[in-house]
């Protein structure tokens, strides 16, 4: 689980163009949106995309979404129990 | 009554180099990929504004522009500013980033990252976040600098009072290559306005 983790801070980083972070910067438990990472609606389209493209797990329901992408805590767990590849 | 135009300071952005007023104001390293050059003019102009990394090169290139030439002008005249902005390539840099994404049927990933930036428009929208402008926008598509166009544009919003301060220009961006030109016209300037005056700073670069 720690490793895939490490490998979502990772992704989140590059694929979100979060210049300013490191994956230490990053607290399993920080809010992802809002005042945590400060991501916005076309990052949370980004991060479906991605679950998609690296995980195989399809979201579509966008409360769902907003449920699952918390904290890297709750979305590594997700990951964990739904993904296909 | 005819209202005065001038023009208060104009920038070029090409081959890693911006100037401004016809002087370098800072030139990087030329084998320095768009990217690179951006990230390091970002840094050294402590710019802090973390958006800027998720811009496309077009967006990048019209912002960094705007952030030479507005960095000393009020809120109150950034707030009705109009910009008035033009190029060859439209988004064309970022359509064929999206059109890669979506070519293969078996491996469909398109970034709406990236397609929310396939309209050149989007570049104006970037700058009037950064400095809460509202004023009127438009961006053309064209083969050539169109001076005569954006001058009687430009002319036209000042004349009929829709704005007091208009940004213009020129940003194009296609695989890596570049250039923004971009000209601050208000009724005060050290420049005078004309169609003549812009050509001749148009082609200072």
């Amino acid at each position: 689980m720690n490793a895939l983790k490490k490998e979502l801070k990772e992704s989140i980083i590059e694929q979100l163009n979060l210049e300013d972070f490191n994956v230490e910067d990053i607290e399993d438990n920080d809010v992802l949106f809002g005042d945590g990472l400060g991501l916005d609606s076309i990052d949370a389209l980004e991060l479906i995309v991605m679950l998609d493209k690296d995980y195989g797990i399809k979201l579509t329901d966008p409360q769902e979404g907003k449920a699952i992408f918390a904290s890297i805590e709750v979305l590594a767990t997700y990951i964990a129990e739904h993904r296909t590849k | 009554m005819r209202k005065n135009k001038n023009i208060i300071a104009y920038c070029h952005i090409k081959d890693n180099t911006i100037s401004v007023n016809g002087s370098t104001l800072l030139t990087k390293k030329s084998q320095l990929s768009f990217a690179e050059f951006s990230k390091q003019v970002y840094k050294e102009k402590t710019i802090a504004y973390p958006k800027f990394f998720k811009m496309d090169n077009l967006s990048k290139l019209a912002f960094l522009a705007s952030e030479v030439l507005l960095e000393n002008i009020s809120s109150k005249d950034k707030e009705n500013m109009a910009i008035v902005l033009s190029n060859k390539s439209s988004s064309l840099d970022t359509d064929k980033k999206h059109q890669d994404a979506i070519n293969d049927k078996e491996n469909y990933f398109p970034s709406p990252a990236v397609f929310v930036y396939t309209l050149p428009n989007i570049a104006i929208g970037e700058i009037s976040i950064r400095h809460q402008i509202k004023g009127e926008n438009a961006f053309f598509v064209s083969n050539t600098f169109n001076e005569k166009l954006i001058s009687q544009y430009a002319s036209t919003l000042i004349q009929n009072e829709k704005s007091t301060h208009i940004l213009c220009g020129w940003v194009d961006f296609d695989d890596d290559k570049y250039h923004a030109f971009m000209y601050l016209v208000a009724e005060d300037g050290d420049h005078k306005y004309s169609q003549e005056f812009i050509k001749k700073i148009y082609n200072e670069n």
